[in-house]
């Protein structure tokens, strides 16, 4: 099937350009540009898009849990992050992955695959950690940041965005402490690995 | 969808108020609206307990219809200083009242849980207390609400803008449903099963009435402050 995607960014120029590139990809098609999130959920709905690519300065404050609703509302929407500017990492924990002002060409095509990658295996383990997903989960209980633990793995930022927001799908569990006791509870670290 | 249904004006009978969402029982002690209130209208009890009542049935709509979202006129009819005396009071009725609740019952299951879980869960709630405590008093309190104070009287500082608030909000509820997580999910299942199934029902409500709180500071106490800052120099 081929994936449809809607573009929500406030300029004409990147949304232009993003939408060049996307639509030069096979499986893509852009199937709506907005300019505002104000009528995207209707939207999500009218065009059946399974991939939304919105820019989270447009969301103000409410934005995190706009994304949050977003997906819960649309569960089987990848929503990606289009940062144009600098923006706390923090912010972008609601999303599914993120794509940059300044990633060439062929990383946005590797990048868009590798989301919609994600969600084919998203539907399918939906119960247990991966081994991935309990190697970040020992990482973040351990008191790592994101960076040291891409780092450390060896992976993206944006891969461990994705992994950390599966691990909370999976257990229920948001926070950073309550993660150390879902890990210590489980026999994956014991208490002097907080030391 | 749903249709929405008819919201209750000024000329309801208080009781029926009541009788139509019961949760908004837990609002009275801190709008200070005592009880034995008879057959009198909203308008009536309200006026009696000198409280506004626009804001209480503002409070009211957001707290019964959580897509309730007052206009730009609604929000000029009522006063800043009864909305910052109902979320303090609603403060001091989490801090003072809910927390130490939940954490009697908590206690149980700490000891309960002997020395390989007790001291985790132990840690795990002082440390989501002190983040409570964090944003709700040495936050909220001492620099959000000064700051909201400040402005009605027309001084403007420049040390702070009201849309630097929400980032630091959410954390609140997502641990307090992790705790629910782990009480139910995770912990084993012979520990004080009764006591967890009662402190994980106090915690939903908790948890619900803190999600009605922030939607009252999103929705009236943000937008108002905006419409302030916004009409100063």
């Amino acid at each position: 099937m081929r994936n449809r995607v809607i573009i929500c960014e406030a300029s004409e120029i990147i949304a232009n350009g993003l939408t060049e590139i996307i639509n030069g990809m096979a499986q893509f098609d852009v199937v709506a540009r907005l300019d505002s999130p104000e009528h995207l959920s209707e939207k999500m709905l009218a065009t059946d898009a399974n991939l939304l690519i919105v820019n989270p300065t447009l969301l103000g404050y409410v934005y995190k849990d706009f994304i949050a609703q977003l997906s819960k509302d649309h569960p089987q929407v990848t929503v990606i992050a289009l940062v144009t500017s600098c923006l706390d990492h923090s912010f972008l924990t609601p999303y599914d992955g993120v794509i940059e002002i300044n990633d060439s060409k062929a990383k946005v095509i590797d990048k868009m695959n590798e989301f919609v990658q994600n969600e084919t295996t998203k539907k399918n383990d939906d119960v247990e950690l991966s081994k991935r997903e309990t190697d970040v989960l020992v990482a973040v209980a351990k008191g790592m940041m994101n960076k040291e633990i891409a780092d450390l793995m060896n992976i993206s930022i944006h891969t461990v965005i994705s992994h950390r927001k599966n691990i909370t799908r999976k257990t229920g569990i948001k926070s950073v402490s309550g993660l150390t006791v879902y890990a210590l509870l489980n026999n994956l670290i014991d208490e002097n690995d907080l030391l | 969808m749903a249709k929405k249904k008819k919201s209750f004006t000024k000329d309801t009978k208080f009781a029926e108020l009541l009788t139509g969402d019961r949760r908004l029982l837990q609002l009275l002690p801190r709008f200070g609206i005592g009880l034995g209130f008879g057959e009198r209208s909203i308008d009536h009890v309200c006026q009696m307990n000198h409280v506004s009542t626009e804001l209480f049935l503002m409070v009211c709509e957001i707290y019964s219809d959580s897509s309730f979202k007052p206009g730009q006129k609604e929000l000029q009819s009522i006063d800043m200083s009864d909305l910052l005396s109902y979320l303090k009071a609603s403060h001091q009725y989490y801090l003072g009242e809910r927390f130490p609740h939940i954490e009697e019952h908590l206690q149980n299951i700490i000891e309960a849980s002997g020395p390989k879980f007790g001291p985790m869960l132990r840690h795990f709630y002082d440390e989501y207390k002190q983040e409570v405590m964090r944003h709700i008093q040495y936050y909220e309190e001492e620099v959000v609400f000064p700051y909201i104070e400040a402005l009605v009287n027309g001084q403007r500082t420049d040390s702070y803008e009201i849309n630097e608030f929400v980032h630091n909000h959410t954390n609140i509820q997502d641990t307090l449903d992790d705790m629910m997580n782990i009480l139910i999910k995770y912990l084993p299942g012979d520990i004080l099963p009764k006591e967890r199934i009662e402190i994980s029902l106090d915690i939903m409500e908790l948890s619900d009435d803190l999600n009605r709180h922030s939607l009252i500071e999103e929705r009236i106490l943000i937008p108002y402050v905006e419409s302030l800052e916004n009409a100063q120099p």
